[in-house]
């Protein structure tokens, strides 16, 4: 129960235990009618969907008609395709890249903007408005504008003297055309989030190791970087969460395409449960990917506790 | 000191300013712009294209090289998209199911993150666990039984394949829940003391204090719901149910030619996503740094 307030004008009798019983009876029920509907949503599409998926993925199942239990075999087969271990790989390769440049780009971008030069808002609204663009829309838009015979990008390159180049047709480019589109879109969301821990540095920090004689790279080295570990610590995990699960963009520019060059562990998994009818084998994928980004998840966590140890032992 | 001459109103803005920042003097032209404009320009230069060639014509696009630059406003890939395409109606699906889906989230958000932050009842801890466990779950991993269970309601290729699963988010309500956990409660309790049912004190004393964070539930909701591709893919197979994303994708892969068609499709297909933002910036780039901060 709430603690009541006591009251300050009337002295009433003293409170009757039934009412209130009743009261919280009514409340359970009143909290209950609240909370059902999201429940209701949570329950039956997540949670049962989970067990649901795993149960799946120990079945070959088309959708349509009644599913055959084949135990382990769908993850044994993973373990020896091809397709897969290549989508693994494109996925990690684009991960790899994306990531530590986004972060990069990000951080540099936000110190620059964190100056007082004017135009400020201006450059920040530039650099953050493709984040809210759908991949469908980038994707589309990068199409046209990398196309190889009717693209500016050629175009452009043709004026300046360079030949003709494949970009998402050419299957040693497609993946990192790709990379370059998302940090065109992506880069904006850490510069953002950069700028709003850099103005959280606390001023007095900075005075006091200004008085103290710290230079400008000492204040970066152990003034600002320390205060943006834990900032840093969520983008590097946002970021490879969202680029471990990249599909739209795939999907809309290249579908997997050139030879396979950019499948990546979604798109597998979107083409064995939907358009080749294997959906228990889509949902071990599936499984295989949400266990590897548990495991990401679990080691910045603990490569955060560490740290933040490592701070409190420092600062005693 | 300077802020003793400068007028009381001035004053007190600048006093949430820190004072050495306000001693430098403005510099005319800072060198780092030198860096900075031609980088937003790098932004910048995909969507200026984008615009262009959505009023060029084709035989501008199509010659080689391709013109960088449009002749004249050709409104043609508009008149198509808007009369023979089907885009109208994708652009009513699409707000149908973004509208549907943002009400329905603050709705539902609200009052179940309001149960799990003032009221007690048996079960409260358990529900909330498995509120905050499922925020962890991917997408992949509950799409093939989502599709299942639609399938079993009849809703495929409907609208509501689209609006149900999302009817209600866990991070709406954990959002919610961890506002109204920072409102004091002594309002609350008065007006609750007086009589009022716990309904009426939510929607008159706690969501208006709670504007905030129904802005944030609200941009991130109509952001996701609009801009996502793969549910739809999954779901809606007719091209009257498509919403924008997956019409504008498709009539790309039909289209290979009508470059500037397809470029006015996308350009319909962001407009308003573009125009919310522009409009309503400061809350935009808050919503998406605060909800990522706390994650």
């Amino acid at each position: 129960m709430p603690r009541l307030p006591r009251p300050i004008t009337v002295e009433g009798p003293p409170p009757d235990p039934r009412p209130l019983r009743r009261k919280r009876r009514r409340e359970t029920g009143a909290a209950w009618a609240f909370v059902s509907p999201a429940v209701l949503i949570v329950l039956g599409l997540s949670i049962v969907p989970v067990v649901w998926s795993l149960l799946l993925s120990f079945q070959a199942s088309d959708l349509v008609t009644p599913s055959r239990w084949v135990g382990l075999d769908n993850y044994r087969a993973l373990a020896q395709d091809p397709n897969f271990s290549q989508a693994v790989r494109n996925t990690l390769l684009y991960t790899v890249l994306y990531v530590p440049l986004s972060l990069l780009f990000g951080l540099a971008l936000a110190m620059v903007l964190n100056r007082r030069i004017r135009f400020v808002g201006l450059y920040r609204t530039l650099i953050f408005v493709p984040f809210v663009l759908s991949a469908t829309a980038q994707g589309v838009l990068f199409s046209f504008i990398l196309d190889p015979e009717f693209g500016a990008a050629n175009s452009v390159l043709h004026r300046l003297g360079v030949s003709s180049q494949g970009f998402l047709s050419d299957p040693s480019q497609a993946l990192l055309v790709l990379v370059a589109i998302t940090l065109w879109s992506g880069t904006g969301f850490c510069v953002v989030v950069y700028l709003a821990a850099l103005q959280d540095v606390p001023q007095s920090l900075i005075e006091a190791a200004r008085l103290d004689g710290a230079g400008r790279r000492h204040l970066l080295r152990h003034v600002t970087m320390p205060t943006l570990t834990p900032v840093t610590v969520f983008l590097v995990l946002w970021q490879a969460i969202q680029s471990l699960q990249v599909f739209d963009l795939v999907y809309v520019t290249t579908k997997g395409g050139p030879l396979g060059s950019t499948t990546v562990i979604v798109y597998f998994i979107w083409e064995q449960a939907f358009k080749n009818a294997t959906a228990g084998y889509g949902a071990s994928a599936a499984y295989v990917l949400a266990v590897a980004l548990g495991l990401v998840a679990g080691a910045v966590r603990i490569v955060r506790r560490r740290g933040r140890h490592r701070l409190e032992g420092a600062r005693s | 000191m300077t802020a003793t001459t400068t007028r009381p109103a001035t004053a007190n803005a600048v006093a949430t300013r820190p004072a050495a920042v306000r001693r430098r003097p403005r510099l005319p032209f800072s060198p780092w712009h030198l860096l900075l404009a031609p980088l937003a320009l790098v932004f910048a230069v995909p969507l200026v294209w984008l615009v262009l060639s959505s009023v060029m014509s084709n035989a501008e696009i199509n010659r080689f090289p391709p013109a960088l630059w449009p002749s004249g406003v050709d409104l043609g890939g508009y008149r198509y998209v808007l009369g023979n395409a089907m885009f109208p109606r994708w652009f009513v699906n699409s707000l149908i199911v973004s509208a549907v889906t943002v009400a329905a989230n603050l709705v539902f958000g609200s009052l179940a993150g309001y149960a799990f932050a003032r009221m007690r009842f048996a079960g409260s801890r358990v529900l909330m666990g498995l509120m905050l466990a499922t925020m962890a779950v991917p997408f992949q991993l509950t799409m093939i039984p989502t599709f299942l269970v639609m399938k079993k309601l009849g809703l495929i290729d409907t609208l509501g394949a689209l609006i149900v699963p999302s009817l209600v988010t866990p991070f709406a309500v954990f959002l919610l829940r961890q506002f109204f956990l920072s409102l004091p409660r002594e309002l609350e309790e008065a007006a609750w003391i007086d009589g009022c049912s716990r309904l009426r004190v939510l929607w008159r004393i706690v969501l208006p204090l709670s504007r905030p964070a129904l802005a944030t539930v609200a941009v991130l909701t109509f952001l996701t719901t609009w801009n996502d591709l793969t549910w739809p893919l999954i779901a809606i197979n007719h091209d009257t149910q498509y919403t924008l994303q997956l019409g504008l994708t498709t009539f790309q892969g039909q289209h290979h030619t009508q470059w500037a068609a397809v470029m006015a499709g996308n350009v319909i297909t962001v407009l308003p996503v573009l125009l919310a933002f522009l409009g309503a910036q400061k809350t935009f780039i808050q919503s998406i740094t605060s909800s990522g901060l706390k994650g």
